[in-house]
Formats: structure tokens, C-alpha cells, sequence
């Protein structure tokens, strides 16, 4: 058993792409249209074949208030490994994105958290080598 | 005064504050990443916010609503009147 995709809940598709592909840097993979939604999915551009990111609606009713909940508690639902997590903090934010953590070193890990816009917060994540 | 002592009294709170010196405007989430990172201290989301509750209730930490997210940051006032009552000397 392999894990081929991840969901994020997004309050809008079409804004998602564009935040999850213009500012964030990563590529459309999918795009099938599926009833009034779209299979959507993007991939990081390091790794085309690796697992997919699918920008899911959020239009479950449950789903707003489970996004909100964990946004005032600043919890990131989602991860993403980065070279250099100060680096893409500098860029992110020069880019508008809003952070809710700066870059903050815990032992080995050092992280960051960041609005996408649609609802969710993402932690950005390296750990440095043993 | 006595809520500080109480709010004090606990190691869990005063590494909570410790953490909060370091900088301000943390997240919850900051909060418990930083107690189970550097200090091993693996206590529940619940029980971590419900610290936050005694130390806010304290008036040792401000809760900052921005929008959709919630900040905490150290108020040291509290802890200036401790000074004040009995290490200032006239």
C-alpha cells in the first residue's frame, strides 16, 4: 500500500491553484472535472511523480467549523518538507503570504506556519541530518 | 495576587511562561510543540490550553484575537507587583 494522495479542505478551488501553484511553487498534476467540482490535484515540481496534493472543496457542512477550530488554535493539518525553512519564510512573505509561527528551531526540526488562504494553516518542516 | 501564586505553582505553567518569554504571539499549537520538543513534556492539547486559561486568569499572559487566530504572549505586570511589594526598599 502506497499513500498516492493528500487532501487539503479548500474554500475555493480556483483561488487555491492559484496560491497553491503561483505562490507556493508547485504544479498542476489533475484537473477532471467531477460534478461541480474538479478532481484537482498539484504535485512539487522535485518530485512530478510523487504523491498528489488534492484541493478538495470544503463544502461539507462539518468542514468549516473543524477548519476553523483548528485555525484559532494554529494547528497545521498538513506539512511540507522545505531545504531551508527561513529561506521560504523570507520568499513566502515577500510574497504577502501571513505566518502564524516564524521559523522556530525544536532540537533537530525547525518550523514555520502559514495561512493558504482557503482556510488552513501549513506548517513548513526540515529536520536537520543526524 | 493570590491567582498568581496558584497560576506559579505549577512546573508545567512556569515552562509555558519560560517559552512565552522567548517570544511573543504563540499559537497553541507553538505552545505544546515547544513543551514536548525541548522540555519532553508530553501533556494534551486540553490540558495545555487549560493552563492557559489559569495563567490568563493569572493575568500572567495576554490572549490576542487576530481575525481567525489566537495569540498568547507573557504580561509581566503581575510579576512587577510581586517585585514592587516586597523588594522595593524605601
Amino acid at each position: 500500500m502506497r499513500i498516492y494522495v493528500t487532501s487539503v479542505l479548500v474554500d475555493d478551488q480556483a483561488k487555491a491553484l492559484t496560491f497553491y501553484t503561483g505562490t507556493l511553487g508547485f504544479v498542476k498534476k489533475n484537473d477532471i472535472p467531477l460534478g461541480e467540482a474538479s478532481w484537482l490535484t498539484v504535485v512539487s515540481p522535485d518530485d512530478p511523480d510523487g504523491t498528489e496534493l488534492l484541493l478538495e472543496p470544503d463544502g461539507h457542512p462539518a468542514a468549516k467549523p473543524f477548519k476553523a477550530a483548528l485555525v484559532a488554535d494554529g494547528i497545521p493539518l498538513t506539512s511540507f518538507a522545505v531545504d531551508d525553512v527561513d529561506a521560504e519564510y523570507e520568499r513566502l512573505r515577500a510574497l504577502g503570504v501571513r505566518f502564524t509561527q516564524p521559523p522556530t528551531a525544536m532540537g533537530p526540526t525547525t518550523t514555520a506556519v502559514f495561512d493558504d488562504t482557503c482556510g488552513n494553516l501549513i506548517q513548513i518542516v526540515h529536520v536537520a541530518a543526524a | 495576587m493570590g491567582d498568581v501564586f496558584k497560576a506559579l505553582a505549577d512546573p508545567t505553567r512556569r515552562t509555558i511562561l519560560d517559552e512565552l518569554a522567548d517570544r511573543d504571539d504563540q499559537t497553541l499549537f507553538e505552545i505544546c510543540g515547544r513543551l514536548a520538543m525541548k522540555h519532553q513534556l508530553a501533556s494534551t492539547r486540553q490540558a495545555v490550553s487549560q493552563h492557559l486559561d489559569v495563567l490568563e486568569a493569572a493575568g500572567l499572559i495576554d490572549v490576542r484575537r487576530e481575525g481567525r487566530y489566537k495569540f498568547h504572549s507573557l504580561n509581566r505586570r503581575p510579576l512587577e507587583h510581586i517585585a514592587d511589594r516586597w523588594l522595593e526598599r524605601s
